[in-house]
C-alpha cells in the first residue's frame, strides 16, 4: 500500500501528485474544510474561562451518543422489562455501571455546561446582532435537549420516572380545548404506560438525537457565519490586517484546539469525581425514589424533576392557577426565545454596561438560582412566598429590559480587545 | 476465608466454656465470639492442669476477680437498662464500610439466616456474591447455597407472595436496592428500633417505620425493649428505650450485627461501588497528569500571542 506522507502534504497543490493522499483530496474537499474551518478560522484572542463550555458541550454530547449506544444494546423499554435490564447492566453487563454513570452524569454535565454556555451569551451580549440566528439555534437545542433529557429519564422506569412524567405530561392537558386529548395522544394510553415508555424510547434514541446534531451542526454553521463574539463585545472583523484577517484574532487551530484540550482535561478531572465517587450525588443526579421501581399507588414525596429542570417547575407552583402556572412556565422560555430583541443597550458587553443592566443581571442570576433551589423543595411557608418572589425577578429582568437598557450611561468601548498576554 | 464464628455452635459453645475457665485472661466485657473461639484450644490445654496449690489459688482468684467484673459488668448494664437509651436514635449511624469483606461476610451469613426467609435479592446471584465476598465454592455449597439451588442462581425466597399476603398483610420487599432506596441510615435505624408493642399483630412496633408489618425477627439477639413516651401536647412523643429481657447478645454486639447486616445491604445495592472507586482513583490520577501536560502544551502555544 503506498501511503504517502511528507512531500505531498508540503506541497500547496497536494491534490495533483499520487498516493492516497492525494486520491483522498481529489474527491473529497478535506483540506479546504481544515483551512477554512481550524487553521482558516480566526477567533478572537480575548476569551476568557466562560468560552470553554461550547467545546466541553460537543465533547459531552458525543459522549452521550457513545455510551447510549452501548445502553441501548442492553435496555429492554416496556414497563415489565426496562426495571430489570437497567439493573442488569448495572450488575450483570462488563463495565455496565460505568457506561451508565457516564450517561447519567453526562446529562447532568450537559446541562450544566450548556447553562454556563448560556450565561455566557447573556454577560457578552453574544446572542446580540448579528447573531440573532446563532442564539435561537442554540435556544433550540437548549429546548431539544431538554425533550431528550426528560425523556431519557423515565426509561429507566423508577417510581421517580413515572410520577414525573405524569407531572409533565399532564403540564400539556392544561392548554384549552385540545389538551386532555393532547395529553392522550402523547402517552398513548389513559396513563403513562407501556405505550408511552415504548414511544419515549424512540423518541430518545432516534429522533430527538437527530434533530440535536442538526441542530447542533445549524448553531456551528451560523457561528461560522459570524464568528465568535469576545468578552469585550467588539467585532474583531472591523478591525482587519494587511494579510486580511483580523488583527485581534488567532487562528482556531492550533491556539483554540490546545486551549479547549485544557479545559475539556479540568472538566474530565471533575466530572471523573463525581462518575466515580459520587454518582448519585447525594440523590440530586439520581434519586433515591428512583431506585424503586414504578409503584402506581405510592406516590414520592416530594415529587421533583431533575435538578435542571427545577427553575421551570417552581415557576409553574408559584402561581396557585394550574392554568396559569403552565403558561407562565412557557413564557420563561419564551423570554430566551426574544431576547436578542429586548435588548436595546448601545453597547453588548456587561463590561461596559452601565450599573442598572449589571443590577438586573444580579438580580435574574439570584432569581434563577433561587428558583433552582425552590424546585427541589416542598412548596411550603416560607418557600411558597420566595418561590413567588423568585418568579418576579425572572421576569422582571425580560420585561424591563429594553428601558433599563437604554436609559442607563454605558461606558466607552475600547476599539480593540482587551488582552494580557502570557508573562 | 469466609469467618462463620457465630454460626458455628460447637466453636460458640467452647468459647463460652473458655470464657468461664479463663475468665481472667479475657476481660469478659467487649470480649466478641470470635476471640472467645480464638482461645478455646487454650482452654481446653489449661483445663486438665490441676497443678500445686500456689497455682490454684492464683486461679481461683483470677476467677473471682473475673466474676466480680463480670457482675460490675452486668450491674453497670443494668442500671443504664433502666435509665433508658435511645432518645437519639434519629442520629444513629451505620457508619459501614463496604470495602471491609470480614463484615460482608458475617453480613451475609446472618441475611441468610435471619432475613432470606421472606426477602428475596432477586438481582443477586449466588455466584457473584462469592465472588465478591471471597468466599470458596466448598463454603457457598456448605453455608450458603438453598438445598438444590445452583451457584448461578438469585438470591430467592422460600416464601410464597400469596402466604406472604396472608401472614403479614403485605408482600416483604425485595432487599436488593433498598439501601439505594431509603439509604443506610434508615436501615440501621430501622433495624435497631424495634420495641415491644402488643397492640400490633406481630407484637412490634418501630419508631422508624411506624405500624410495620415485618416481625422483630432479631429479637432473640437484641431482646426485648420498650419504648417510653412522653405526652407532648396531647400527642405521645418518644422519649427513650427500656431494655426489659437480655438477648444472646449485648447491645454493642447487636450494633455491630446489624451494622454487618446494613454493610451487605449497601453492597448489594451497588457491587461495583469497590471496583469503582478503585478505578476513579487512578483515572483521575491519570487525567490528572494529563492536565499538567494540555496547560503546558496551552502555554507553549499562547507563547506568540501577544
Amino acid at each position: 500500500m503506498v501511503i504517502a506522507v511528507k512531500p505531498e502534504s508540503e506541497d500547496p497543490s497536494a491534490s495533483q501528485g499520487k498516493g492516497l493522499k492525494a486520491w483522498l483530496y481529489k474527491r473529497l474537499p478535506v483540506k479546504e474544510f481544515i483551512e477554512t474551518q481550524a487553521t482558516g478560522y480566526y477567533a478572537p484572542k480575548n476569551f476568557n474561562i466562560w468560552y470553554f463550555f461550547g467545546f466541553i458541550a460537543i465533547v459531552v454530547l458525543v459522549m452521550q451518543l457513545l455510551t447510549g449506544i452501548f445502553l441501548t444494546m442492553f435496555y429492554k423499554p416496556g414497563e415489565a422489562t426496562a426495571f430489570d435490564s437497567v439493573e442488569f447492566i448495572m450488575r450483570e453487563v462488563d463495565y455496565g455501571w460505568l457506561i451508565r454513570y457516564l450517561h447519567s452524569t453526562g446529562a447532568s454535565a450537559f446541562f450544566l455546561v450548556v447553562y454556563l454556555h448560556m450565561y455566557r451569551a447573556i454577560l457578552y451580549g453574544s446572542y446580540r446582532a448579528p447573531r440573532e440566528l446563532l442564539w435561537l439555534f442554540g435556544m433550540l437545542v437548549y429546548l431539544a435537549l431538554m425533550a431528550e433529557a426528560f425523556m431519557g429519564y423515565v426509561l429507566p422506569w423508577g417510581n421517580m420516572s413515572y410520577w414525573a412524567a405524569n407531572v409533565i405530561v399532564n403540564i400539556f392537558g392544561t392548554i384549552p380545548v385540545i389538551g386532555s386529548t393532547l395529553v392522550e395522544w402523547i402517552r398513548g394510553d389513559y396513563g403513562i404506560a407501556d405505550s408511552t415508555l415504548n414511544r419515549f424510547f424512540a423518541l430518545h434514541v432516534v429522533a430527538v438525537p437527530l434533530a440535536l446534531l442538526l441542530l447542533v451542526l445549524l448553531h456551528l454553521v451560523a457561528l461560522r457565519r459570524t464568528g465568535s463574539n469576545n468578552p469585550d463585545g467588539i467585532e474583531i472583523k472591523a478591525n482587519l490586517g494587511p494579510d486580511g484577517h483580523p488583527v485581534d484574532g488567532i487562528p482556531f487551530h492550533p491556539y483554540y484546539s490546545v486551549k479547549d484540550s485544557f479545559g475539556i482535561s479540568v472538566f474530565l478531572v471533575i466530572f471523573a469525581c463525581v462518575v466515580f465517587f459520587a454518582p448519585t450525588l447525594g440523590g440530586l443526579l439520581l434519586e433515591h425514589a428512583n431506585f424503586e421501581p414504578t409503584n402506581i399507588f405510592s406516590t414520592p414525596n416530594p415529587i421533583t424533576p431533575s435538578w435542571y429542570f427545577t427553575p421551570y417547575y417552581a415557576i409553574l407552583r408559584a402561581i396557585p392557577d394550574q392554568r396559569l402556572g403552565a403558561l407562565l412556565m412557557a413564557l420563561s422560555l419564551v423570554c430566551f426565545l426574544l431576547l436578542p430583541w429586548l435588548d436595546r443597550s448601545p453597547v453588548k458587553s456587561i463590561r461596559y454596561k452601565g450599573p442598572l443592566s449589571k443590577a438586573f443581571l444580579a438580580l435574574f442570576t439570584v432569581s434563577f438560582l433561587g428558583l433552582m433551589y425552590l424546585g427541589l423543595q416542598e412548596p411550603a411557608g416560607i418557600y411558597i412566598l420566595l418561590g413567588r418572589l423568585c418568579t418576579g425577578g425572572y421576569f422582571t429582568y425580560f420585561i424591563l429590559m429594553p428601558f433599563y437598557t437604554r436609559m442607563e450611561r454605558c461606558k466607552p468601548v475600547p476599539d480593540r480587545v482587551r488582552f494580557q498576554a502570557h508573562a | 476465608m469466609l469467618k462463620l464464628n457465630r454460626a458455628n455452635p460447637g466453636l460458640l459453645c467452647a468459647g463460652f466454656a473458655a470464657l468461664w475457665l479463663t475468665a481472667a485472661a479475657t476481660t469478659a466485657s467487649g470480649a466478641d465470639a470470635s476471640a472467645a473461639a480464638a482461645s478455646a484450644p487454650d482452654a481446653a490445654a489449661s483445663a486438665p492442669a490441676a497443678q500445686p496449690g500456689s497455682v490454684q489459688a492464683v486461679m481461683a482468684m483470677a476467677a473471682k476477680a473475673a466474676q466480680q467484673q463480670l457482675a460490675d459488668k452486668k450491674k453497670k448494664d443494668e442500671e443504664e437498662r433502666l435509665k433508658g437509651f435511645g432518645a437519639d436514635w434519629e442520629s444513629w449511624t451505620p457508619d459501614n464500610s463496604v470495602a471491609d469483606i470480614a463484615s460482608l461476610q458475617r453480613g451475609v451469613r446472618d441475611f441468610a439466616g435471619y432475613c432470606r426467609g421472606c426477602h428475596a435479592l432477586k438481582y443477586v446471584r449466588y455466584s457473584r456474591l462469592a465472588q465478591d465476598l471471597e468466599i470458596t465454592p466448598e463454603q457457598l455449597q456448605t453455608y450458603l447455597l438453598p438445598a438444590g439451588a445452583k451457584a448461578s442462581d438469585y438470591v430467592a425466597s422460600p416464601m410464597p407472595a400469596a402466604d406472604a399476603q396472608t401472614w403479614f398483610g403485605k408482600v416483604p420487599p425485595d432487599l436488593s436496592l433498598m439501601a439505594r432506596a431509603r439509604g443506610t441510615d434508615y436501615l440501621f435505624r430501622f433495624l435497631t428500633t424495634f420495641y415491644s408493642d402488643p397492640s400490633r399483630p406481630t407484637g412490634a412496633n418501630n419508631l422508624e417505620l411506624p405500624g410495620v408489618a415485618m416481625p422483630h425477627v432479631l429479637s432473640t439477639l437484641e431482646g426485648v425493649k420498650v419504648a417510653v413516651f412522653k405526652t407532648v401536647n396531647k400527642e405521645p412523643v418518644f422519649d427513650h428505650f427500656v431494655q426489659v429481657a437480655p438477648g444472646s447478645q449485648s447491645h454493642e454486639e447487636y450494633l455491630a450485627t446489624v451494622r454487618d447486616l446494613v454493610n451487605f445491604l449497601d453492597y448489594v445495592g451497588d457491587p461495583s461501588q469497590v471496583q469503582r472507586r478503585t478505578l476513579g482513583v487512578r483515572v483521575v490520577l491519570f487525567l490528572l497528569a494529563f492536565t499538567a501536560l494540555t496547560y503546558l502544551l496551552k502555554r507553549e502555544y499562547w507563547k506568540n500571542v501577544h
